[in-house]
């Protein structure tokens, strides 16, 4: 706000209950209004009955770039796994297997750091594991990425060994032990994101907390399989991913516009709901589209593979800009609960 | 063990901001920004990792009760000094995944400082947006109900500050029947919108720091039905594993070919 607005600035009459009532006067009349830090719609600064001047309910998230960028990592490391896992069981290509490993391994290492640096005090990240707690998403989620960690290593290194030739009767079952705790926890991993974003106070998000985690799940899918194809691994199997996820992902993007009430306008409006709009179309139908188009040409599925991955990420991106404006949104609090209230009543009246 | 609580009545609350520094000066709890909001008296908006007691000042419409009856332009201003609710089951304490938020022997919710990494989950699970990351220090704070004050005997800094017992400190079942019995005062004496906000019917189950309020808890930016985000684990849970059985059943198609 500049120095002139402010009642009684220079160039304007001195601060008097008069003067205040007249700007009030003018501020009803003509719908403008003194705007500050938190008011920003054009209404009369006396505040009704409804609100408290429009100011949040919510605290928003806090959490910085790591957090989304961990989502979409972590859905990746962890649905490879489940690739790596079936793959091998169906004897597939064993380089496209190992590649998955390693994909699976990397995500180890990336998903701890982006989590930790995210961490108002990082050196404390062993704190995670203080505790067990199936209560907290946050907890079980340090949990399995934990155990994913583990997995992921004992699958890459046996599988590893096992490709050098090296002979030991421990092995196979090692690498299968490996492969299949990897498989389960990075299926965790994948899907956890939704609820721990799901379980929260944030009204956007917990509006949508059976679609997250199947969304979050897809995105790992066709994320995995998209970096799969660009390591030139252009069979049968991840095209058939590739449609698969682009095709839920599609669905999942109708079903998203198709959601009118106010808790849902973040992921139609303003920053987060355009970023939303844009990642789902690249994600779901421009995928689709260029994957259908192209009759399986190498550069068509790239363009694909690259389509789906820009999606998912900025998607993830959408996801938590979209916490933040619900949280900022304190009609989306109220009114979500006025209609858990009316719910309420409805079924005290049934009885 | 007997349960502390606080009901805080905006009925008699003068908007005098004592119990905010007495918060600030005895938690010393740090400055958080010297700035006027332009549009009403309350400059400090609401609280946060640096505000645990936040005195709301309503300017509303005329509501109910006799102090509008001989007005030209009916209208009424209240105060209310809002402060953490130490839900009985509380958001922030079930998502915490470090143990840092613990249940204290009083009752109260606390953050312990030196166990807290800063992981900012328990800012997205509280359902009255009451604790916070403070920067640049990193980790979560809130309202610790005096935990100290207490253990030593004495009760909190903003009860002991507050000039016109605005803000009352006691036993919480006792606490829980002095507001209804004066709401039944109120109303009595015309202030028919008179409530007690303590959400007994939610999952929240009840808090720890009640309000008499005047007038719907919207306007005071309470939530009229606030819910501990943990009922949500359930259907998401139920969602992803449903999800993952089927990711994996197309993962096998996927190999079948």
């Amino acid at each position: 706000m500049a120095a002139t607005d402010i009642p009684g600035g220079p160039g304007r009459p001195k601060a008097s209950e008069d003067r205040l009532d007249s700007i009030r006067n003018e501020a009803s009349t003509t719908g403008k209004v003194v705007t500050g830090a938190g008011r920003v719609d054009a209404n009369a600064p006396i505040p009704g009955a409804e609100d408290y001047y429009n100011l949040p309910v919510l605290k928003p998230p806090t959490w910085t770039w790591e957090v989304p960028l961990y989502f979409f990592v972590g859905g990746i490391a962890g649905v490879s796994a489940v690739i790596a896992f079936v793959g091998q069981l169906f004897h597939a290509d064993p380089r496209m297997v190992r590649v998955a490993l390693w994909i699976a391994f990397v995500g180890t290492f990336l998903c701890p750091a982006l989590l930790i640096s995210d961490l108002g005090r990082p050196l404390r990240f062993l704190n995670m594991l203080r505790v067990f707690k199936w209560r907290s998403a946050m907890s079980m989620g340090s949990w399995i990425l934990f155990g994913f960690g583990g997995a992921a290593f004992l699958a890459l290194a046996t599988n590893e060994l096992v490709l050098y030739g090296i002979q030991s009767p421990l092995l196979p079952p090692l690498r299968w032990l490996g492969e299949f705790a990897g498989a389960l926890t990075g299926l965790l991993l994948a899907s956890y994101t939704g609820v721990l974003i799901g379980a929260t106070a944030i009204p956007v998000w917990h509006e949508n907390r059976r679609l997250l985690p199947a969304h979050f799940l897809t995105s790992g899918l066709g994320g995995s399989s998209a970096i799969l194809e660009f390591f030139g691994f252009l069979v049968p199997a991840t095209q058939i991913l590739g449609f698969a996820a682009a095709s839920v992902e599609t669905l999942i993007g109708f079903m998203l516009e198709l959601r009118h009430s106010r808790v849902d306008l973040p992921l139609h409006r303003g920053k987060s709901g355009w970023t939303m709009r844009i990642a789902g179309t690249l994600e779901g139908p421009i995928a689709l589209l260029v994957r259908i188009l192209s009759k399986g040409s190498a550069h068509g599925r790239y363009a694909a593979a690259a389509c789906f991955l820009v999606g998912a990420l900025c998607s993830r991106y959408a996801w938590i800009w979209a916490g933040r404006a619900s949280a900022h949104d304190p009609q989306a609090v109220f009114e979500s609960q006025h209609v858990a209230i009316a719910a309420r009543k409805a079924a005290h009246r049934a009885v | 063990m007997t349960k502390a609580a606080f009901l805080t009545d905006a009925t008699i609350c003068i908007g005098c901001k004592a119990c905010e520094v007495a918060c600030k000066e005895w938690n010393e709890v740090p400055d958080d920004g010297m700035i006027w909001t332009g549009f009403s008296y309350d400059n400090t908006q609401m609280l946060g990792a640096s505000t645990w007691r936040h005195v709301m000042f309503l300017e509303q419409p005329a509501g109910a009760g006799p102090q509008q009856a001989d007005m030209e332009n009916p209208f009424r201003w209240i105060f209310l000094s809002d402060v953490c609710k130490h839900c009985g089951n509380a958001g922030c304490l079930e998502a915490c995944p470090t143990g840092a938020i613990v249940r204290t022997d009083v009752g109260s919710v606390l953050v312990q400082s030196d166990v807290c990494n800063g992981c900012g989950y328990c800012v997205v699970s509280c359902p009255f947006g009451v604790v916070d990351k403070r920067h640049p220090d990193g980790r979560a704070f809130k309202c610790t109900f005096c935990y100290d004050r207490q253990s030593a005997g004495m009760i909190p800094a903003c009860a002991k500050a507050c000039p016109t017992q605005s803000i009352r400190f006691g036993e919480l079942d006792e606490l829980r029947e002095a507001g209804i019995a004066r709401v039944a005062e109120l109303q009595s004496r015309g202030y028919t919108d008179a409530q007690v906000y303590d959400p007994l019917e939610t999952s929240v189950g009840g808090t720890h720091a009640m309000f008499v309020i005047l007038g719907q808890p919207d306007a005071y930016n309470l939530p009229p039905a606030p819910e501990v985000p943990t009922i949500y684990l359930k259907s998401a849970w139920t969602s992803a594993l449903v999800s993952a059985l089927l990711l994996v059943a197309i993962v096998c198609v996927a190999f079948l070919f």
